[in-house]
This record gives structure tokens, sequence and C-alpha cells, in this order.
């Protein structure tokens, strides 16, 4: 098979405030269907590895994990070599019931963004409170960063994870840039 | 600026996460109908200065549609509410109620 190829393979600067890299590739599957049915929850927990998230939050180990994305909606993420066998997986398990498994890894994007001003750079572009006791870790919130959507979550203290749309990752990784320049410290958090 | 609530995920955030659609509660009018009550349906919509039911969407978030009571005036926001209902519920209606005593005649 073809090699994977990210939107920015794998740019990073660190130049600013913060360390800013383009991780993946990812596996990613967006999965929707009736999140309280007991066959759709065993099947995604299957898929992500982890247990299905409580509303508003994720569980992530290494590189699996399950998002909690809408009432309807979770974001499975997988090692990239695996996405098809997972997917492949879930549609099986899933035939009976009313829902939707799409690979959307190669559709999306992925930073990090890692140093002890990360909250502060993250808060400059998204209208989310940031403070230290309203996000914490495990929790995660779709978004926009400056003027794209995206959704991000923090895998540990001082650093984020951004997951953006692949056609939008060179504006997301130039606004992280710009909100991450150098002396630009607000020294709020 | 609005602050919101999104009754979906439960997220309240400012109102560029949002999107408004509009008027809330129009009663479709399609074929079969007049051309008056079609042209009603498809233009027609209340100008108020006051209380107002919209629709909002949660754009850059979880996606989902809901209603919203504000004013349009003081950019008061009374509640927010589930989009699956025809009309608002009773306990934001007498939130309002609340706010603007006799809001309901004036609006006519």
């Amino acid at each position: 098979m073809s090699e994977p190829v990210t939107a920015l393979r794998g740019a990073t600067d660190a130049a600013g405030i913060v360390q800013i890299r383009e991780i993946g590739p990812r596996g990613m599957i967006t999965l929707r269907g009736d999140l309280s049915d007991k066959a759709t929850i065993k099947a995604a927990v299957a898929a992500g590895g982890v247990n299905v998230p409580e509303v508003r939050h994720c569980n992530t180990e290494g590189e699996s994990g399950i998002a909690w994305m809408s009432p309807d909606e979770v974001l499975i993420m997988c090692p990239y070599a695996e996405v098809h066998a997972r997917i492949a997986d879930l549609r099986t398990k899933l035939a009976k019931q009313h829902s939707l498994a799409v690979n959307v890894s190669d559709a999306r994007a992925l930073f990090s963004v890692t140093g002890p001003h990360a909250r502060e750079v993250m808060a400059k572009l998204s209208p989310v409170d940031l403070h230290v006791d309203a996000f914490t870790p495990g929790m995660f919130r779709r978004t926009r960063l400056a003027q794209v959507p995206a959704a991000f979550w923090m895998p540990q203290e001082q650093t984020f994870n951004i997951v953006c749309f692949r056609s939008v990752a060179v504006y997301v990784y130039d606004v992280l840039k710009v909100a991450a320049q150098p002396g630009s410290e607000v020294g709020h958090f | 600026m609005l602050t919101i609530h999104c009754p979906n995920c439960g997220i309240t955030a400012e109102e560029t996460e949002f999107h408004a659609h509009g008027e809330a509660h129009l009663k479709r009018f399609g074929p079969g109908s007049s051309d008056g009550e079609f042209e009603g349906y498809l233009f027609m919509r209340k100008n108020p200065k006051g209380v107002h039911f919209e629709r909002w969407r949660h754009q850059n978030g979880c996606g989902k549609w809901f209603h919203v009571a504000r004013c349009t005036m003081t950019l008061e926001v009374f509640g927010s509410y589930s989009a699956q209902t025809y009309a608002p519920p009773q306990d934001i209606l007498d939130h309002i109620e609340n706010r603007r005593p006799g809001w309901q005649e004036s609006a006519t």
C-alpha cells in the first residue's frame, strides 16, 4: 500500500512560546449511532480500545481512544495501519444497528501544542474557558480555532491535541504560530 | 455579544460558536396551500422589538439545532430549549413573563 502522507508532513515549530507539531497520521473513524444502545457501545469500545467517554470527554490511550463529538457521534482513534481492519470489524458488529462508520483518517489533521504556555495559546484562538479548573485533561471540546472548526483535548497538563479538517491544516498551523509568537505571553493562567 | 447555552451538548459559549437561523415555530405551507399562505411561509417574518424565538445551530460544536428565546432590544437571552417542539416550553414562557410582564399583548 502507498505511504500515508499528512497534510504538512509533520511540520514542527518551536520558535515561539510553545512547541507546535503536526502529529499523525492517525486512524480516525467517525461513528454515528445511538450511543445509549448496548451493541453500539460494545462495538465502539472494541474499535477504540477504551471505554466510551462521558458527555464532552474523551478517553485516550496512546494512539487509541474515543472522543465524544455530539449526542449521536463519537470519534474513534487508532493506529493508522489498523483503521481498515477496525472499521470492517465495526461495520460487521453494527450491521443490524442504525449507524454509520466512516474512515476519516485522511480527511483530518492532528496537531500537538506543548509547553507551559499551551493554555494561553489555545485561549487566544478559541472561545473556551481554559482556566485550569474549567478545562482539565480528559475533557474534549469541539469549537473553533480562529476562523475554522476544530476540536481539542489535553492528553496531559501543558499539552493540547487538536483535530481539524485537513483542508485547513496550513491555516491552523500558521494561526498557532502567530498566537505563539515570541514575547506574546499574556500570563493569565 | 450573546452567551448561549446548547441544550444538546450542555456547553455555554459565546455566540461566535453558534449560528442563528431565523424565526422559530414557523408553520410550513407546501403543495396545496394558497399563494398567500405560501408567500407568508417563505418570506413573511416577524421583526419584533422585544421577545423573539429563534432557531440556532451549534455550528462549531456538536452541530445540533435548538431554540433560543431572547430579546432583540436588550439582547437578553431568556433561555434555550429543544428543537423537537412546536412551541416554547412553559418554563421559558414563565421566565419571559417574569422578566417582561405583559409581553404577549405588546407582541401582537
